[in-house]
C-alpha cells in the first residue's frame, strides 16, 4: 500500500510541477498576477507531494519492505536500522528521489524568503525551478521508479553494499545533493533576470546569499566524500581524480568563481553578463555530473549501475535546460550595459582573473575526465586519464590562485596602485621568501613542498594583515569588540575562507610530500615501521559483528619507546554479499595521523598489512570545514536579512521616480 | 542489441572475476618483508590501471589479475629492469589504457596542453577585454550630476553601515 | 553578438560526443596485438603433462586460441558454440587453460565435452598476461604466419561465430 501512496504522490507531484513551471512564467510576461501567485501554493505542494513520496520510500526501507525491487536490491534485514534508512538513497532511484526531495526543499525556501523580491521575480525563479523539477520527476516516473514492485517479494535483500555502511552514507549524499540541486537556485535567478532583460546589481544581491549557502554545502559535501574514503577505503587515500569526484569538483570550482562574480557584479554592477553565465555554467556541471554517474560513458567506483537508456533520458533533459538557457543567453546578454568600468589593475580585475583561473581549472578536470570518452567517440583508441595526469596539470594552475588570494584584498576597487600595493605587502612578501629557505633546508623535501607551505603561509600573513589593518581603523579608544563586530559577516566569511584555503594547502602539500607508507607481510610478534613510529603485532583473533565476521589485528605503537597507541585494524567479510572489506585503524592527530590496514593473508598466520605516517592530513578536513564556515558566515551578512525597512526605503525611491534600479551603485 | 548483451555479461563476468579473486584469495601476494622492494613496486603499481575494476590502480585493487600484474611488477623490479621498461611491457600487451599517465601522442596533444591554453587564452583575452573597455564610460550631464549628489545624500542617511564591503 | 553563442556551440559538441558516448563500452579494452605477431610461449598440454604446445606447432595453419577456465561461467556459457565449431572442423581450435588446475580443467572438459584440440595449461596466467588477457573467456584468431588477425573479448555465441570468425577464418585461409 506504502509504495502505491508513494508511487501516486509522485504523480501528483509531477502535476504540480508541471502548473508551478508553466503558470507563474506565462503570468510574468502576461502581467497577470494571480498566475504569478499560483507559483508559491505549487512549490508549497510539489514539497508536500515529493516529501510524502520520499517519507514512502524511507518507510518501506525502514519496515523491511522486499516486496519492493529498489529495496530488495539495497538493504537487508541484518542491517541496522540507520542504514535502512541510508540505503534510500544508496541506489539510482532512490538517488533521484533524494535529488528531488532536496529540489523542492529549496524551492520552498525560495519560495518563504522571497518575500521583498518583486513577484515577476519571484514568479520566474520558482518556474524555471519547476521546470527542472519536472524532468526529475519524469526521468523517476518513465525510467527508474523507485516504488517499482517485485512479485513474488523477496524473502530477504541483497544488503546495502559494505562500503557504503557507514556514517558517511548517512551524511555524504545529502550534503552533496544539497550543494548541486542549490546551484539551481542561482541558475533559476539567472535565468529569470535573462527573461525580464533586466540584469542589474539588486538580482546579484538576491543570488548571492543562495548562492553562498550551496557553495558552502557543496564544499561540505566533497569533504565528506574525500574524509570517508580515506578511512573506508583502506589504503589511506582521500582523493582519486575520479569521473564521479571530478563531477562534484567541477561545479565547485565554478561556484567558487561565481561567488566572486557575484561580488563584483553586487558591489559594482559590472560584468553580469559573466557572472550569468557562471551561474548557467555551474548548474548545467551538476546536471552534467548527474548524466556521467548514470549513463556508464565513464568508468568510476561509484557509478550507479549504467543504462544507456536512462543515460539517453539525462542527455536529452541536460540539452533541452542547458542548450536551452545558453539560446536565452546569447539572445539576451548582447542588451544587457556594461556596469561601472574599471582600470586594469583594480579589485574587479583581481576578481576577473580568480575567474580565469578557476574557469581553466575546471576545464581542465574536464578536458581530463571527458578525453577518453572524445577519443574513444573518434576511434582514435583507449586511454586512461588518472591521477598523474591531474597532479601535473592541476597544481601549477593552482598557484596563481594562491597567489592572488593573498593580494587581492589589498586591491581597491576602480582603479589601484601596483606600487602602493607591492609597498604595503613588501614586509609580508620578505617574510614568505625567509620562510620558504628555512623550509628548503630543513623538513621540505621537493620544490612544491617548499611552494605550497610559503604559499599557504603567504596567505595566512596576507589575511591576518588585512584584519589587523582593518580593525586598527576604527577611532581611537573604540573597544576590541566594537571593532570586532562593526566588520561584516562578509567580510569575516572571506577572511575565514580563504585562511581555510591556508590550512587546506598545508595539509595537502605536507600529505603528498611527506608521507611514509610500508607494505610488508607480518606475523604476530614481528615489528614495523613508519616514519619515527613502530608499529608491533601483538595479536589477531576473531571478532563478530551485527551482518559480518572478521580478524582483528592489535598493534601496539611506540616511537622512542613510549606508548602511544592500540591500533585494531579489521579485515571483515560482509555474510550476505559475501564481500569483504577492510577497515583501517586510524590514529588521529593534530601533526600527523596513523593509519594500519590489513591486507591479504597470505598464508595461515601471515598477513599483509600496511602502515602509514601522514603528517598534517587532518588539516585538509579542517582547511575544508574553515572553509564552509566562511562561507556560512558569508551567507548570513547582515544586508541579506535586512526585510522591510531597506526594502520600504528602496520603493520609496523608485516610486519617486528618482531612482531606475539599473543605475544605482548600491 | 547483441553487443549490449555481450557487454552485459562481458560485465558480470568481470565483477565475477573480482568477487571471486576476494573471496578465495587463492592467489598469494608474494609481498616479503623487503621494505623498499615494495615501495618500489608499490610506485609503479600506483600508475597502472587494473583492467578489470572500476576504476582502481593495481596497487589498490584486490582482483586476481591486479595481483599478477604486481607480482609481475616485482618480478621485474627484482630482474632489474627500469619503470620504463615495465610500463612498455604493461603497455605493449594492454595498450594505453593501463597506463594512468596518458602518453604524449598526436591525438593527447590537446590533452597536455589545453590547459595552459585555457589559461592563457583566457587572461590574454581578459587584459584584451579590460583594455578596450576604458574608453566607454559615458559623461555626467550637469543635471544627471545634481540628481546623483541628491541620491547619494539620501541613501546615506538610512544606511551608514554600507560603506565598504567585500 | 555571435560570440555570445560560442558557450552554446561548445555545449552542442559536448552534446554529441556524449551522445556517441552512450553507444560505447568505456570497459571494452581493444587488443594491441592485432596484426602483430602471437607472443611465444611454450606450455604443458592440460590431457598429458609430458607433450607441450607452442604457437610454432601451429605455423602454416589458421588456428584459434581459446582462453578458459574451470571456475568461468561464461566459458559454459559459450561451450556449446565451441562445440559446434570444432565439429565443423574448418579450423582447429587450440585452448588456453588459465589459472586453473590441472585437475579441475581436465574434469571440465571430460564432463562437458573436449572442443579443443589441444588445450596449454597456463596455471600461473603468465602466458595470459602476454597476451594482454583480463578476462576469460577470450578467443584469438591468427592466421598461417602467426599474426594475430583478431581478438575477440567475452562468450562467442553462434551468430558471432557464423558472422564474425566464420568468414575471416575462410578469407586466411585462401590468402
Amino acid at each position: 500500500m506504502i509504495p502505491e501512496i508513494g508511487h501516486f504522490a509522485l504523480i501528483l507531484a509531477l502535476a504540480l510541477a508541471l502548473v508551478q513551471g508553466i503558470v507563474p512564467i506565462a503570468g510574468s510576461f502576461r502581467g497577470n498576477a494571480a498566475w504569478m501567485a499560483v507559483s508559491r501554493t505549487a512549490a508549497a505542494g510539489q514539497c508536500t507531494f515529493v516529501t510524502i513520496a520520499f517519507a514512502c520510500l524511507v518507510y518501506c526501507f525502514a519496515n523491511n519492505d522486499f516486496s519492493v525491487l529498489y529495496v530488495a536490491s539495497n538493504s537487508n534485514s541484518m542491517l541496522p536500522w540507520y542504514y535502512r534508512i541510508a540505503a534510500t538513497w544508496g541506489g539510482h532511484e532512490g538517488s533521484l528521489l533524494l535529488w528531488s526531495e532536496m529540489l523542492v526543499l529549496w524551492t520552498f525556501a525560495v519560495a518563504s524568503f522571497s518575500n521583498q523580491l518583486p513577484e515577476v521575480t519571484v514568479a520566474r525563479v520558482l518556474g524555471v525551478m519547476g521546470l527542472i523539477s519536472v524532468g526529475f520527476l519524469c526521468f523517476m516516473l518513465f525510467t527508474s521508479d523507485p516504488f517499482e514492485r517485485l512479485i513474488p517479494a523477496a524473502m530477504d535483500g541483497r544488503d546495502l553494499n559494505p562500503l557504503l555502511q557507514d556514517f558517511g552514507m548517512i551524511v555524504h549524499p545529502p550534503m552533496l545533493y544539497m550543494g548541486y540541486v542549490g546551484f539551481s537556485v542561482a541558475f533559476s535567478f539567472a535565468i529569470a533576470a535573462l527573461m525580464g532583460g533586466k540584469l542589474d546589481a539588486a538580482w546579484a544581491r538576491w543570488s548571492r546569499p543562495w548562492t553562498l549557502v550551496a557553495w558552502m554545502f557543496l564544499t561540505l559535501g566533497i569533504f565528506m566524500g574525500s574524509f570517508w574514503a580515506y578511512y573506508e577505503l583502506g589504503w589511506g587515500g582521500w582523493w582519486f581524480w575520479d569521473a564521479v569526484e571530478n563531477a562534484s569538483f567541477m561545479p565547485w570550482l565554478v561556484g567558487t568563481a561565481l561567488i566572486h562574480s557575484l561580488a563584483v557584479t553586487e558591489k559594482r554592477g559590472s560584468f553580469k553578463n559573466w557572472t550569468v553565465l557562471l551561474a548557467i555554467i555551474a548548474f548545467s556541471l551538476s546536471l552534467l555530473g548527474t548524466f556521467l554517474v548514470r549513463s556508464g560513458v565513464l568508468t568510476s567506483v561509484h557509478a550507479f549501475a549504467s543504462d544507456p537508456r536512462r543515460g539517453l533520458f539525462v542527455l536529452v533533459f541536460l540539452a533541452i535546460v542547458v542548450g536551452g538557457s545558453l539560446l536565452l543567453y546569447a539572445a539576451r546578454a548582447p542588451k544587457v550595459g556594461l556596469g561601472g568600468s574599471f582600470s586594469l589593475f583594480s579589485r574587479e580585475s583581481m576578481l576577473l582573473v580568480n575567474n580565469v583561473v578557476l574557469l581553466a581549472a575546471a576545464g581542465t578536470v574536464f578536458l581530463g575526465t571527458l578525453y577518453p570518452l572524445f577519443l574513444d567517440a573518434l576511434n582514435l583508441g583507449k586511454i586512461s586519464v588518472g591521477p598523474p595526469y591531474f597532479e601535473a596539470v592541476f597544481v601549477p594552475l593552482m598557484l596563481p590562485v594562491l597567489l592572488l588570494m593573498a593580494i587581492a584584498p589589498f586591491v581597491n576597487w576602480k582603479n589601484a596602485s601596483l606600487k602602493q600595493v607591492a609597498w604595503r605587502l613588501r614586509w609580508l612578501a620578505l617574510a614568505a621568501l625567509i620562510f620558504a629557505v628555512i623550509a628548503a633546508v630543513s623538513f621540505a623535501h621537493s620544490v612544491m613542498v617548499v611552494v605550497g607551505v610559503t604559499l599557504a603561509l603567504w596567505i595566512a600573513l596576507a589575511t591576518a594583515t588585512h584584519l589587523f589593518e582593518r580593525l586598527s581603523h576604527a577611532p581611537a579608544g573604540t573597544s576590541l569588540w566594537r571593532r570586532i563586530s562593526s566588520q561584516p559577516r562578509s567580510y569575516w566569511g572571506m577572511l575565514i575562507a580563504h585562511a581555510g584555503v591556508a590550512v587546506f594547502v598545508v595539509g595537502v602539500t605536507l600529505v603528498k610530500g611527506n608521507e611514509v607508507a610500508n607494505d610488508v607481510s607480518m606475523r604476530v610478534g614481528e615489528t614495523t615501521s613508519a616514519g619515527d613510529y613502530a608499529f608491533h603485532l601483538l595479536a589477531i583473533k576473531d571478532i563478530k559483528g551485527p551482518n559480518y565476521v572478521a580478524a582483528q589485528a592489535t598493534f601496539e605503537v611506540t616511537r622512542d619507546n613510549k606508548l602511544i597507541a592500540i591500533m585494531r585494524p579489521e579485515k571483515r567479510l560482509f555474510l550476505v554479499q559475501q564481500m569483504p572489506m577492510t577497515e583501517a585503524a586510524i590514529d588521529r592527530g593534530f601533526t600527523r595521523d596513523l593509519y594500519v590496514s590489513l591486507g591479504e593473508q597470505s598464508s595461515p598466520n601471515v598477513w599483509v598489512v600496511r602502515v602509514q605516517h601522514k603528517p598534517f592530513v587532518s588539516w585538509i578536513w579542517s582547511g575544508c570545514l574553515i572553509i564552509a564556515l566562511g562561507g556560512l558566515f558569508a551567507a548570513s551578512d547582515r544586508r541579506y536579512r535586512l526585510k522591510q525597512s531597506k526594502a520600504a526605503a528602496h520603493a520609496a525611491l523608485v516610486n519617486t521616480g528618482a531612482l531606475q534600479s539599473d543605475k544605482v551603485i548600491v | 542489441m547483441r553487443k549490449l548483451l555481450t557487454a552485459a555479461c562481458l560485465v558480470l563476468l568481470i565483477a565475477q572475476t573480482c568477487v571471486q579473486a576476494q573471496t578465495q584469495s587463492a592467489v598469494a601476494d608474494a609481498a616479503g618483508t623487503n621494505p623498499a622492494l615494495e615501495k618500489h613496486v608499490l610506485a609503479v603499481s600506483e600508475q597502472l590501471r587494473c583492467l578489470v575494476c572500476q576504476n582502481q590502480t593495481i596497487a589498490d585493487s584486490h582482483a586476481d589479475l591486479a595481483v599478477d600484474l604486481r607480482n609481475q611488477v616485482r618480478e621485474k623490479i627484482q630482474q632489474g629492469q627500469t619503470d620504463q621498461e615495465i610500463f612498455d611491457y604493461m603497455v605493449a600487451r594492454y595498450g594505453d589504457f593501463v597506463m594512468y599517465r596518458p602518453p604524449l601522442h598526436i591525438s593527447t596533444v590537446l590533452l597536455w596542453f589545453g590547459p595552459f591554453l585555457l589559461l592563457f587564452g583566457g587572461l590574454f583575452f581578459l587584459a584584451k577585454k579590460l583594455r578596450g573597455r576604458r574608453s566607454e564610460e559615458p559623461e555626467l550631464s550637469e543635471a544627471e550630476l545634481r540628481r546623483s549628489k541628491q541620491l547619494l545624500a539620501t541613501l546615506s542617511e538610512s544606511s551608514s553601515d554600507n560603506k565598504e564591503m567585500p | 553578438m555571435k560570440r555570445f553563442l560560442i558557450p552554446f556551440g561548445i555545449f552542442v559538441a559536448l552534446v554529441l560526443f556524449l551522445g556517441v558516448g552512450l553507444k560505447l563500452n568505456p570497459r571494452e579494452i581493444p587488443s594491441p596485438f592485432i596484426g602483430k605477431p602471437a607472443p611465444t610461449f611454450k606450455l604443458t598440454q592440460l590431457n598429458d603433462a609430458d607433450k607441450t604446445i607452442a604457437p610454432a606447432d601451429m605455423l602454416g595453419k589458421v588456428w584459434i586460441l581459446n582462453v578458459w577456465a574451470s571456475w568461468c561461467v561464461s566459458c559454459r556459457e559459450e561451450h556449446p558454440a565451441l562445440m559446434d565449431l570444432s565439429r565443423m572442423n574448418v579450423v582447429p581450435i587450440i585452448g588456453l587453460n588459465y589459472k586453473d588446475t590441472r585437475a579441475e580443467g581436465v574434469g571440465t572438459l571430460q564432463q562437458f565435452g573436449n572442443p579443443y584440440a589441444v588445450s596449454g595449461f597456463d596455471d600461473k596466467g603468465r602466458v595470459g598476461i602476454d597476451y594482454g588477457v583480463y578476462g576469460v573467456p577470450e578467443t584469438f584468431v591468427i592466421d598461417r604466419s602467426g599474426v594475430i588477425r583478431m581478438k575477440y573479448i567475452g562468450a562467442l555465441t553462434p551468430q558471432i561465430i557464423s558472422q564474425q570468425l566464420l568468414p575471416l577464418i575462410k578469407e586466411l585461409n585462401r590468402a
